[in-house]
């Protein structure tokens, strides 16, 4: 075999020899491959954070676990995707998402639309075995057309960054430590209030469940429209 | 200012110093302070005064001695005295005897093992000298290391002492140093930083503050060092804003610094130069968390980020970052002055030096220690601190804090080092040491430290996030008595899932408490879940659950 040409990255995935760009991350490639890894805080278009834990792979010879979304592909990297060990903490991350808030699908305006619900489903979990949090969460309906609810919020930051990185207007930020952060407009002001906001509707689009939402939708009736993050992302590619 | 002239003025200093016959030292460390050591000070100046011994006794501030739980501490030199618990009203009575008897009542013996098995690098200063005066640091030999280096050591002379001294990171992981700095060295870049973590969030640590507190040049000299080691022009030493006097020392030091020329432009007269300010931190445990401090510096959220790329590659603002400990920063100037093969001579094979504990819970002497690595804990404990009070029995010591674990009787006689520690389930942290007796319930000290990881976890990512709150809930019903056998099982596999899956170093050892308690005290919590009861009488486990 001849070397690889410059920028380009040989390595192995779950047994098979794969190339890559040297400026992909393991995610994009497996996708690429039609592989698929649980995600949840990724969006492509957006900044990578490595907060949901869910795309952890795991690394020949190394003992940390390490995101996909963030790991760069590099020569001679070998990555498995699937394990037991990695199935089951892939479960045990969505069933503490499911316990942290009040996740009640029935009565959603996500339900059947969920980027939760669609993953517990596709990791097979039918029960939580963890107690309910029951955290006391209010909603914030003082927007013209947006509602949020904390109660179905799990914290993946994509409001806040598509605001801030697409949108530029940053009226999204995170406050608080631990269990008792949220997710804030402004500086924690009620959305409707916000100076900053823009009212474009990116953050309850790329929200993955019903925490961010549009008025007068009922159960079941949020359909979350996307298509817009990737052709903005290659526009601004291609004018770059 | 020159070598030349540096030794000028610390020649001055020291016969000015031989002048007075007596110094008496009064501790401002913040425990002595806070007992009330500044009237101590100003009443015994007063008493020395008025008695005519103006010129004879020196009357000064100095920094932590170590004995904090005994302060305020005064000593006297050169008769080697040392008094504990001093109050303003003993004062003519301790000014009558400078000269004379010793005033026994309030006299602490001076060989006592507490002071006799400790070596003294970075805290070599501490005691000794007036913090707030950089003549008295140079005086003592400060940036002797630092001028001597600019006239005649090459950045990689520097770096390879650093190396051949063994000097591991003290903030916790103990990282090889050298290597560190030969790394941001090598990295390629225009502009590189070093930073100081000074933010010290364990409960019950206080090494890090004292040293900024007591000798807060030696911080800035090894910073100095450490940025022309790696080619940095700018500095900033990131320390909690609840460590109001260290920070106000540290700014008087940098100040006094700049106005000796050493720091700011042309260092010493080379073409060196190097800035340094101070970044004040909320008071946030995970923003000593490399990445999540470094977003703070940054005026961002302090949250981590993943690693790689590491500080060294990618740090402030994109650009090749050292960032060390103060303790580690406080052993530099010794290393460059000395060698790093005379450091490298004290510890053990893999872990070279002395490390700074702060000991305190069960323990007769708690306070400020610093022993030489591959001491033992039973000498930490018994010998140094005095052993157990009120003829209790010893249970446990906790090291490293809310990352670390609990270490049972039978390794009291390992030699310590950061191997050893983290063989068995533990870690060096960056030096708490907390000492318990057979009242201490050790399922309590796992929930305590989960309480505590809950409330610092940043809540960036879900197994931190949560998993510690569902952790921490288990461990209140075990100490409740209203938890079984499943939800010990369903703890144990969280522990693993939260080590393994957590974004940066306060999930992934959030568990270590809890994984050393269940290895080494198993049975105490089953008698909690089987039989209700808790074995050391700590836990209020209700009737209901007893019944
Ligand atoms: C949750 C957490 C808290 C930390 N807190 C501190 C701290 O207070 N001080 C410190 O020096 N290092 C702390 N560290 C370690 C730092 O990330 C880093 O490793 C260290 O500052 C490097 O310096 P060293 O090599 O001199 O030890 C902490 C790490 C974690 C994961
Ligand atoms: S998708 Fe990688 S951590 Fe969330």
């Amino acid at each position: 075999m001849s070397p690889a040409a410059p920028g380009v990255v040989t390595f192995v995935m779950d047994g098979k020899d794969v190339s890559a760009r040297a400026d992909q991350t393991v995610l994009a490639v497996a996708r690429e491959h039609n592989v698929a890894i649980p995600t949840l805080c990724a969006l492509e278009g957006l900044s990578t954070v490595g907060a949901c834990r869910l795309c952890l792979v795991e690394i020949a010879g190394s003992p940390k676990l390490q995101p996909a979304c963030v790991l760069k592909a590099t020569e001679g990297l070998n990555v498995s995707t699937r394990s037991e060990r990695l199935d089951k903490y892939r479960k045990m991350i969505v069933e503490l998402l499911l316990s942290e808030r009040n996740h009640v699908c029935s009565v959603c305006v996500s339900n059947g639309h969920c980027d939760l619900q669609s993953l517990a489903q596709s990791l097979g979990i039918d029960h939580v075995r963890f107690p309910y949090l029951y955290p006391s969460f209010a909603v914030d309906a003082s927007h013209a057309r947006f509602t949020l609810d904390h109660n179905r919020c799990v914290l993946c930051t994509r409001c806040v960054r598509v605001c801030d990185e697409v949108e530029g207007a940053h009226t999204w930020d995170v406050m608080g430590r631990g269990i008792r952060s949220q997710v804030i407009t402004g500086l924690k002001q009620p959305w409707g209030e916000s100076e900053s906001c823009t009212t474009c509707g990116k953050c309850v689009q790329v929200c993955p469940t019903g925490a961010l939402s549009e008025k007068g939708k009922s159960v079941a009736e949020m359909r979350k429209r996307r298509d817009f993050l990737p052709y903005l992302t290659q526009m601004r590619e291609e004018h770059a | 200012m020159t070598l030349e002239e540096l030794q000028a003025l610390a020649e001055k200093t020291r016969a000015a110093a031989a002048v007075a016959g007596r110094v008496v030292r009064v501790c401002q460390g913040t425990g002595c302070h806070s007992a009330g050591s500044d009237t101590v000070q100003q009443a015994l100046a007063r008493e020395t005064k008025e008695r005519g011994m103006g010129e004879a006794v020196t009357v000064m501030r100095v920094g932590c001695r170590g004995l904090c739980a005994s302060g305020p501490i005064v000593s006297v030199s050169p008769d080697n005295l040392l008094y504990r618990s001093v109050e303003a009203s003993d004062a003519p009575e301790l000014a009558a005897s400078l000269g004379g008897e010793p005033l026994e009542r309030l006299r602490l013996p001076s060989d006592s093992p507490f002071f006799a098995r400790q070596k003294k690098i970075a805290l070599e200063n501490l005691g000794q000298i007036d913090p707030e005066s950089i003549e008295d640091y140079i005086a003592a030999g400060g940036y002797t290391a630092l001028l001597t280096a600019l006239a005649s050591m090459a950045p990689a002379e520097i770096i390879q002492q650093v190396s051949v001294s063994g000097l591991r990171g003290r903030g916790g992981a103990g990282y090889p140093s050298g290597l560190k700095w030969g790394t941001v060295a090598k990295a390629a870049g225009a502009e590189k930083y070093v930073v100081c973590n000074g933010d010290e969030g364990d409960p019950g640590a206080f090494m890090d503050r004292s040293v900024m507190e007591g000798d807060p040049h030696r911080v800035l000299e090894g910073m100095t060092l450490a940025a022309y080691a790696v080619g940095a022009k700018h500095g900033f030493v990131y320390v909690r804003a609840e460590y109001p006097l260290a920070v106000s020392r540290l700014r008087k030091a940098i100040r006094q610094a700049e106005q000796y020329g050493l720091l700011g432009d042309k260092i010493g007269g080379s073409d060196f130069g190097f800035k340094v300010e101070l970044r004040l931190g909320a008071g946030a445990f995970v923003c000593g968390e490399e990445t999540a401090l470094m977003a703070s510096v940054e005026g961002q959220r302090g949250t981590p980020r993943p690693r790689p790329p590491f500080p060294a590659q990618a740090g402030l603002w994109g650009c090749p970052t050292l960032i060390n400990n103060v303790e580690t920063f406080a052993n530099i100037a010794p290393i460059v002055r000395r060698g790093g093969e005379w450091y490298a001579a004290i510890g053990t094979p893999k872990s070279k030096g002395t490390k700074v504990f702060a000991l305190s819970g069960r323990v007769v002497h708690t306070g400020l220690i610093e022993v030489p690595m591959g001491i033992t804990l039973r000498e930490i404990i018994f010998e140094i601190g005095g052993g157990i009070p009120d003829g209790k029995k010893f249970k446990a010591v906790q090291t490293g804090g809310p990352s670390g674990g609990c270490v049972p009787e039978k390794f009291l006689d390992m030699p310590l080092d950061y191997d050893s520690l983290v063989s068995i389930g533990s870690i060096m942290g960056s030096g708490g040491m907390i000492v318990m007796d057979e009242t201490s319930c050790m399922v309590d000290v796992a929930r305590y430290f989960m309480d505590f990881c809950t409330g610092e976890s940043c809540g960036k990512c879900v197994p931190c996030r949560v998993g510690t709150a569902q952790m921490h809930r288990v461990l209140d019903d075990i100490t409740r008595g209203t938890a079984s056998e499943g939800d010990l099982a369903r703890l144990e596999e969280l522990c693993d899932m939260v080590r393994n899956t957590s974004l940066c170093g306060l999930g992934q050892s959030a568990p270590n408490p809890v994984i050393t308690t269940l290895r080494y005290f198993r049975d105490e919590y089953e008698a909690h879940i089987r039989d209700k009861r808790c074995p050391a009488g700590r836990c209020r486990i209700s009737q209901e659950a007893a019944a």
